[in-house]
């Protein structure tokens, strides 16, 4: 095939880097997948990463008005992120199922709105595709670095109170009542769920890195019924996901994120109809 | 015994979600080795007073000690059940690592985190406590809702608790896991004091001691005088707070061991 030639000719540094970028991202989906699906928070993942977009106006705008060199996208996407997680979990958790969905919704929509209204204040033109659909053909070496040091925060704090977040995961009343700090782990997974989104989002987009953060660990889910398990299972279908979008985006020449996303897809579906057949 | 402190002392409770009052007034003693069960009409509070043991919700006004500590402190001596319908059943987790959870004080510490080999062999006399040792290795969503009520029940076991809280423990179980579920409360008993939530008012009079009938207030009758006004009561509208037991007596409210003597005759209305 034309993309393993393509992936060993030395010119073609980018996509090496590429699909590296695309093998650790799969490890932080397959992690933080497991926990969104299984705690069923892909709702409000959903709005953490769509307020990422306000974050990111805001800094194009402070950047271009002020003529800040310095601030990168990064830098608003990041506190967008986490101070929306801190609201929908810690005031829409508090308030009921039904206040939460609000906050959720109101979280997602008014991300979304502010920064395109910041993109339309800020002199000059902004494409913004490529935060909202991902471009995994044009991460950097530093996307790189960002991505293996997110992997083993993940892989070090969910290593070390697996069964703490397990608990909390299952049964918060529970895990209350037998002396946990359910609030402070619970906000944790959720800063975490953030900032993985963010960096997550060079790879398939603000739009679509919920479906990253669903669709392989549900085809896991189908496979196992451990959370270890499903992590492990999850990130392998990230990784196929991943390797064969970027495959079918470079040969045929289309978009590498909903490519990606298009592979997570099929797989799930595929499978899912097989295990119910069985 | 005798000479035992009531170990859940309430005393002129008030609780409201949002200015409905759901449990008015208040006053319960509950003894240690008392089996008794708590019923009444949906809505009545049942479930809101186990929270109020737990310390999982506040009285609006009031005073609620459980071992002579505020809940909150007493939390670690009390082993809990919740209704099974509250919890995920797709959730991806072991029977192991649900009954685990009964042991978290030695889960996650250290350096690595993990759980350490004597809360693994709690944990699993726990199991084998509610007959599902060869069942640890399963997963919880596999399990029928008999066997997932008496995981939950291991997993409140686990921790050894002095007072153990089962939230219907009877709903969506089969004649003889409810049978089952008899002959281990009662050996339980024997161990720790028990209070349960029930619909089931046959299995009541089977096996508990005591009634606590909850309708906005709270009534307990020892099994011996259940009858036909006293159902009517449980689940006909209002009624004014009697104690029907032989905790109180004429003279006043000095305190009676109510296992000893004949409950008979020191009854009160």
């Amino acid at each position: 095939m034309d993309f393993f030639s393509a992936l060993s000719n030395p010119e073609n540094a980018f996509l090496r880097q590429s699909l590296l970028v695309g093998l650790f991202s799969s490890i932080a989906f397959g992690i933080i997948g497991t926990y969104v699906v299984s705690r069923r928070i892909s709702y409000l993942a959903g709005a953490v990463s769509h307020s990422v977009l306000g974050g990111i106006g805001a800094v194009l705008w402070l950047k271009t008005i002020f003529q800040i060199e310095w601030l990168d996208p990064l830098y608003g996407a990041l506190p967008a992120a986490l101070v929306s997680a801190f609201i929908v979990g810690h005031f829409g958790h508090r308030s009921g199922k039904q206040r939460e969905e609000t906050m959720i919704g109101a979280t997602w929509a008014i991300g979304m709105a502010l920064g395109i209204i910041f993109v339309d204040m800020t002199p000059g033109y902004f494409d913004i595709t490529s935060y909202l659909f991902g471009d995994i053909l044009l991460v950097s070496i530093r996307d790189l670095q960002l991505i293996i040091a997110l992997d083993l925060i993940i892989i070090l704090f969910v290593g070390r109170f697996y069964h703490t977040l397990m608990a909390i995961c299952f049964d918060e009343e529970f895990a209350r009542l037998r002396g946990l700090k359910v609030d402070l782990f619970y906000q944790l997974l959720l800063g975490l769920t953030a900032v993985s989104v963010v960096l997550l989002i060079r790879v398939v987009g603000i739009v679509m890195v919920i479906a990253m953060l669903t669709l392989p660990a549900a085809t896991a889910a189908l496979y196992t019924r451990t959370l270890s398990g499903m992590m492990l299972l999850a990130t392998f279908f990230s990784a196929v996901s991943i390797v064969g979008g970027i495959g079918i985006s470079y040969s045929a020449n289309l978009s590498s994120g909903p490519m990606i996303i298009v592979c997570a897809g099929v797989i799930y579906f595929f499978l899912a109809a097989i295990r119910k057949n069985e | 015994m005798n000479s035992d402190p009531p170990i859940i002392k309430i005393s002129k409770l008030n609780f409201s979600y949002n200015d409905n009052p759901v449990l008015e007034n208040v006053n319960l003693e509950i003894v240690k080795g008392e089996l008794a069960s708590i019923v009444g009409p949906n809505g009545g509070g049942k479930t809101t007073l186990l929270k109020l043991i737990l310390g999982l919700l506040k009285p609006v006004s009031g005073n609620l000690e459980i071992f002579g500590m505020t809940p909150a402190k007493a939390r670690r001596r009390i082993g809990y059940m919740p209704q099974h319908a509250q919890l995920d059943p797709q959730f991806p987790i072991s029977v192991l690592d649900v009954v685990l959870m009964g042991q978290m004080d030695l889960c996650d510490k250290g350096l690595f985190g993990g759980f350490p080999r004597q809360a693994a062999t709690l944990a699993k006399e726990a199991l084998a406590e509610v007959g599902l040792a060869d069942h640890s290795q399963k997963s919880f969503s596999e399990l029928s809702g008999g066997q997932r009520q008496r995981v939950l029940i291991a997993r409140a076991l686990c921790s050894e608790p002095e007072l153990l809280l089962l939230d219907e423990p009877t709903s969506n179980i089969d004649p003889r896991s409810e049978e089952n579920l008899y002959v281990t409360l009662t050996k339980l008993n024997r161990k720790m004091t028990i209070l349960l939530v029930s619909h089931d008012l046959g299995f009541v009079s089977q096996i508990v001691k005591s009634v606590i009938c909850v309708n906005r207030q709270v009534i307990i009758h020892p099994t011996s005088k259940i009858d036909g006004t006293i159902i009517k009561e449980i689940y006909g509208g209002d009624f004014n707070l009697i104690r029907h037991d032989h905790r109180c007596d004429h003279a006043g409210h000095s305190h009676h061991d109510p296992f000893s003597g004949n409950r008979e005759n020191q009854v009160t209305d």
